[in-house]
């Protein structure tokens, strides 16, 4: 019950799928998985709400960290209750909804920055941490400096063609190359499930 | 005037974002707490509104717990899930997760091999003498897929490809680094022109 | 002052000053980009084009000209667009400003010209659904009108109905789409995708699985130039262009120390 039943259902399940892409009388029940699918992976992301919602709450009671936890919870208790008005007023997800709102001039906003925080990060990494102390590194930096080049105005007159070539040449078999990779991977990790030699839901 | 204060906040916050370039402070820390606390329930809300409501509620209401699409089983392994948050019967959710690790597995699978791995290969199966170009492609793809595929020793013949293979792969991550000092860039510039236009009306 | 820190004032001031001066720049084409532009024109007039909108406020910046300069070429040429989301259902509110700006700007009617047809999470199960036949997985649009009463889905069932797919991606959804429409159905489809992604989707354009695409802000610069409507993006290349060259410089710079040190 702890073990088998979950590999049987895994391997029924994974079969289904591989059946039913050729078996076309299938496909209707293909999509029925495919929204349990959909359902399933909501709750599981209803767990990890959960999870981070306690454990600052948790905070709160032991006294760790109190003023941080409560601007969370704060943020959480105050957009649900803006969205739940929302729902009532109609579409909490319609452009110009009070929710709405708060995507535009609170989440967004912070998101954006967070990201773009990253700009900083690469500009002090290529004054402190590119030397060219062997030829993988020259190749890179190489690369990386005709990119840059051929890719903004002013320059790209010179450097676009190279830049195309690079693009289209080195890069793409490389990217090609290590997508392979990453299939023949994923193709075989995903047998090895359905063989029940890898079992990562019993963790 | 909703937009004015929305336009204030939103610059207050990215600001607050931006403190962090100068140090670690509680401006900082306290702001980074909010946005997940917000975006937190903005999943919550939209789980709900998009997964939850239009897929279960109306489906059960419309087709009943057994009619289309047999709701219960996906309410049922939803719930198992929920389980996660109760160390005792964590066991329970093994089901939920065994059923979309399979799934995943078959999707993999049929996907992966279709719509990358065929399609992929057949554009490498270049003649490679017809030009340089082809050569250096063929050669590119086959060395960086052996040097990552391969977890032999890298010495002699295999010694030699591994070689060229980490030559393209420099290159592919240098042409890869230029394009993400692009992408920071353009966010930062989309974050300054807010405040330099939305906010102060600069520009 | 440390290094960082002068490192950063001089980032930001290489953003705001060429952003404050408003200085102007042009920018040149690259084949990705002009593959796009063909395809589009290529269009016979009023077929539908799909648009997945999959990207965020994190990308807004980047992704957000490119998705406004793609508008204006398919209204242009009078092309009929439907906008979907399969990322996030966060990702749409912002799709829908700027497509009712657009179609605004071009007089366009909703149900007509453009549609909304909302988020659908199930990524493969929703691009496999349109292969057999959209009121299956979307029976209404966003708003809850049946599809059969917006007179530009008369006649629209499958990917046979859809003359382009493009999807604005920052994340991961591109792959299926090629995965689950493009092997599977044989859909043309066009990518814009964060510049960050863009050396990964080389390999499609190649084998032919994409019949464009742009990559970032300096895509959509690219695609303005091309329907000559100079709008955001191009405002920002200057700015993008100054501190390209203020990171050569530091790299630059880095190794001079580096090789000074390295001889003694």
């Amino acid at each position: 019950m702890k073990r088998t039943g979950p590999f049987v259902l895994s391997v029924v399940i994974g079969l289904w799928i591989l059946v039913a892409f050729f078996v076309k009388p299938l496909r209707g029940a293909q999509q029925t998985l495919l929204l349990w699918y959909t359902i399933v992976g909501a709750f599981a992301l209803v767990v990890g709400l959960i999870n981070l919602i306690q454990s600052h709450l948790r905070n709160l009671q032991r006294g760790q960290n109190v003023p941080y936890s409560l601007i969370l919870l704060f943020g959480f208790f105050g957009t649900l209750a803006v969205g739940i008005y929302a729902f009532f007023q109609g579409n909490a997800f319609d452009p110009y909804s009070p929710l709405m709102w708060v995507y535009g001039y609170v989440l967004a906003p912070l998101q954006s920055t967070m990201f773009s925080l990253l700009a900083f990060f690469l500009a002090s990494a290529a004054f402190r941490a590119f030397r060219i102390r062997n030829m993988e590194a020259l190749l890179l930096l190489l690369a990386a400096v005709i990119v840059m080049l051929g890719r903004i105005p002013w320059t790209e007159h010179t450097f676009a063609g190279i830049t195309e070539w690079i693009m289209a040449i080195p890069n793409l078999a490389a990217q090609r190359g290590i997508q392979i990779g990453v299939a023949l991977g994923a193709i075989g990790m995903a047998l090895r499930i359905l063989f029940g030699l890898e079992r990562p839901y019993l963790r | 005037m909703a937009t004015v204060i929305g336009i204030w906040i939103a610059a207050f916050l990215t600001l607050a974002i931006f403190s962090f370039l100068y140090g670690d402070n509680p401006v900082y820390k306290a702001v980074e707490h909010l946005y997940i606390g917000v975006s937190a329930a903005f999943w919550f809300l939209y789980l709900w509104s998009f997964t939850v409501y239009p897929n279960l509620v109306v489906g059960i209401r419309q087709h009943g717990w057994l009619g289309k699409d047999l709701l219960l089983i996906p309410t049922v392994l939803g719930l198992l899930m929920l389980f996660r948050l109760v160390p005792r019967y964590g066991w329970w959710s093994r089901y939920p997760m065994a059923f979309a690790i399979g799934l995943g597995a078959g999707l993999a699978i049929t996907g992966v091999l279709q719509g990358l791995l065929f399609p992929q290969l057949q554009a490498t199966i270049l003649n490679p003498l017809t030009s340089v170009n082809n050569f250096l492609l063929v050669l590119g793809v086959l060395t960086s897929l052996l040097y990552f595929y391969f977890s032999r020793e890298h010495t002699g013949v295999m010694g030699w490809i591994a070689r060229i293979g980490i030559y393209f792969i420099m290159v592919a991550f240098g042409a890869t680094f230029g394009y993400t000092v692009m992408a920071r860039v353009s966010l930062l510039i989309g974050r300054v022109g807010f405040l330099l236009s939305d906010w102060l009306h600069l520009m | 002052m440390t290094a960082r820190r002068i490192v950063y004032t001089l980032v930001f001031l290489a953003v705001a000053v060429p952003l404050l001066l408003g200085i102007r720049a042009r920018v040149k084409p690259s084949p990705p980009v002009k593959a796009a532009y063909e395809a589009i024109e290529a269009l016979p007039e009023s077929s539908l084009v799909l648009i997945g909108i999959d990207f965020g406020p994190s990308t807004m910046p980047e992704m957000n000209p490119m998705y406004e300069a793609l508008l204006e070429h398919l209204f242009r040429r009078n092309l009929r667009v439907a906008v979907l989301s399969l990322q996030s259902a966060l990702d749409l509110p912002n799709g829908i400003q700027v497509l009712e700006k657009v179609a605004r700007r071009f007089g366009k009617r909703y149900g007509v010209d453009y549609a909304n047809l909302g988020y659908k999470p199930g990524l493969e199960a929703v691009i496999v659904s349109l292969g057999q036949e959209i009121r299956d997985i979307f029976p209404e649009d966003a708003q809850g009108h049946p599809l059969d009463s917006l007179p530009m889905f008369r006649g629209v069932h499958n990917y046979n109905d859809i003359a382009l797919v493009i999807d604005l991606a920052s994340g991961g959804t591109y792959g299926s789409w090629i995965q689950f429409a493009q092997a599977r159905f044989g859909v043309k489809l066009l990518v814009g995708v964060t510049a960050v992604m863009g050396p990964e989707t080389y390999p499609y354009l190649q084998s032919r699985q994409l019949v464009g695409m742009l990559a970032g802000l300096k895509g959509a610069a690219e695609y303005e130039t091309l329907i000559q409507r100079p709008g955001l993006a191009s405002r920002g290349m200057p700015a993008q262009a100054v501190v390209h060259l203020l990171i050569i410089l530091f790299i630059l710079y880095g190794n001079w120390g580096f090789w000074k040190q390295w001889r003694r």
